[in-house]
């Protein structure tokens, strides 16, 4: 055979009997719309396949850390609620806990169930819109999620009729909640559950059941159980790998023993497992707030030994821990007895789900990355902090 | 769980020649933590996630803390069990001096979530982690000098770039200029 005018290349792939592929890096990122935010991944292809995938972080990052070494701590609440820029309610509840731990303090019953109405709200809000952004990345334009933002707006006019702010509530204080409940607030809260449980059936109608949807995320990103412990992985992630760890149920910090829910648990940890244990989790969510709407009492919000503006702990350390939409959110904080901490660590759900992005991908394509990103759920205002 | 008291002496009875000691918090409802020995740090911490009654699977945080007064930066482990549900263990290792012997052990190759936290810490505390598999710098840029996290850093005068730089902007910005001049 004359091969005088092929390239090696040419010949090297007749020689292995086909075509040849060249080795191709793709930077996926910082500025495409499905990394939601400014992630990076430095992606290398063969052919489709992805061979590597190392994430690149840092383009969010400000220090929130060092930030909070130099403010008070009321001076922090605030900027928890820039941390995962969604949920800002349950990042103000993490950083409160640890705080509360750390002063001795407890908030009344009333303050308590305002927080969890708050936190299962806001746990409506991040799954609904996840559902809506991981349909969005898989090219489902638009309609869901337009729907998911249409009902994320009537949470937020709660949040906004309560604390003023649409998503940077800075709303839960040492020791109880900043303001009460303002007249027909709870009626509101009422109103948008009845219409919740409809749209979730509509949105699974829509969507739980679409053949594409199946297509493009059963069998894809599976995340066996135990890596994802070692990894340490938390979350609606964890519990789509079949391990029953929910810190609602596990800590039972704030009232969460009152309230008996079930914990969604899937068996592939694949894509689809992750995007429907969300769903369930919301029909549960929805559960909790029907009977905080029920139950709650009238009295005091603010614990009455709390001193908001002047709170100095004593010299110690503390470890506090919620769960977040999103995972675990804790707070380590070392205090010694200033009005600042001298250590205030972040442990961020979303940057630490990322640990084990590549072993996800490895093998996929470039779509399915995107949609395992996409099921992953993170928030760079967390990841980069 | 059993407590940090408990631990130790298992742990002292397992390894005789190590050096543990048992930290004291100042907040009275929280746990002590124990400081290990970084020459044993990766047997203790397999230990740890091995022992049937301990079964520390989640190493759920992270993160090191500077004392420059002490005269050493700490890298501190909170530990849990997803299997029995318990917690927290804190377990935290020392460097010898906070400039020329910054190395410690890596604890990834036990507990895999210690992989981005610990190339956290070396890229914003500085402590080179020994055995990671991908020890770079992950929140700066790779040509940082620095690392924000300590106590003594000193941010550049110049970092704050106004167009039309004012005040105390302005001040830092002519002395910078003048120094570099």
């Amino acid at each position: 055979m004359d091969t005088s005018f092929s390239s090696q290349k040419e010949i090297d792939a007749r020689e292995r009997g086909g075509l040849g592929t060249e080795r191709l890096e793709v930077a996926f990122g910082p500025h495409h719309p499905s990394t939601h935010g400014v992630f990076r991944m430095d992606v290398v292809l063969e052919g489709e396949k992805i061979v590597s995938l190392k994430p690149v972080f840092g383009y969010l990052h400000r220090n929130h850390e060092k930030i909070g070494e130099s403010v008070s701590y009321l001076g922090i609440i605030p900027y928890t609620d820039r941390l995962d820029y969604l949920c800002s309610p349950t990042s103000n509840w993490g950083f409160v806990l640890a705080c509360e731990k750390l002063a001795g303090l407890e908030a009344p019953e009333r303050a308590q169930y305002i927080r969890v109405i708050l936190a299962e709200l806001t746990r409506l809000v991040n799954h609904t819109c996840l559902a809506g952004f991981l349909a969005q990345d898989l090219g489902a334009m638009g309609t869901p999620l337009m729907y998911a933002f249409r009902e994320r707006e009537n949470i937020l006019d709660l949040f906004e009729s309560l604390t003023g702010a649409r998503m940077m509530v800075n709303y839960f204080r040492f020791g109880g909640c900043r303001c009460d409940l303002p007249e027909g607030w709870l009626q509101g809260v009422s109103r948008v559950l009845d219409a919740y449980s409809k749209f979730l059936d509509e949105f699974e109608a829509l969507l739980t059941g679409n053949e594409i949807l199946l297509q493009r995320t059963q069998g894809v990103g599976v995340l066996k159980a135990d890596l994802a412990i070692n990894a340490g992985i938390t979350g609606p992630c964890l519990r789509a790998s079949g391990v029953n760890y929910d810190l609602r149920k596990v800590d039972a910090y704030g009232i969460y023993s009152r309230f008996p829910f079930r914990v969604p648990i899937g068996e592939h940890g694949d894509c689809f497992d992750r995007y429907m244990v969300r769903i369930l989790e919301m029909r549960e969510s929805i559960g909790i707030l029907r009977q905080a709407v029920r139950e709650i009492p009238a009295g005091p919000i603010m614990d009455a030994k709390a001193k908001t503006r002047s709170i100095r702990p004593k010299a110690g350390e503390v470890y506090g821990r919620i769960e977040s939409p999103k995972g675990e959110l804790g707070f380590y904080l070392i205090a010694d007895g200033s009005p600042s901490p001298y250590r205030y660590r972040i442990r961020p759900p979303s940057f630490i789900n990322l640990t084990v992005l590549e072993e996800m991908c490895l093998g996929l394509t470039v779509a399915d990355a995107v949609a395992i990103l996409g099921s992953i759920d993170i928030v760079l205002g967390e990841v980069d902090r | 769980m059993e407590t940090p008291e408990n631990i130790l002496a298992r742990l002292q009875a397992a390894f005789p020649s190590a050096k543990i000691e048992l930290l004291p918090n100042g907040c009275p409802s929280q746990p002590p933590s124990l400081l290990l020995d970084p020459a044993f740090a990766c047997e203790i911490a397999t230990f740890l996630k091995n022992d049937a009654a301990l079964r520390l699977d989640h190493a759920t945080n992270v993160t090191g803390v500077d004392w420059p007064k002490e005269g050493y930066i700490e890298a501190v482990y909170h530990l849990f069990s997803m299997e029995k549900k318990h917690g927290p263990l804190i377990i935290r290792l020392r460097t010898a001096n906070r400039d020329t012997a910054v190395v410690l052990p890596s604890l990834t190759p036990v507990w895999r979530s210690a992989d981005l936290q610990e190339r956290e810490i070396f890229d914003l505390f500085g402590i080179k982690f020994e055995g990671h598999p991908d020890l770079r710098r992950i929140l700066m840029w790779d040509g940082f000098k620095d690392h924000p996290m300590r106590k003594d850093y000193v941010a550049p005068d110049d970092f704050e770039y106004e167009p039309t730089a004012h005040d105390d902007v302005l001040e830092r910005a002519q002395q910078h200029f003048s120094k570099n001049a």
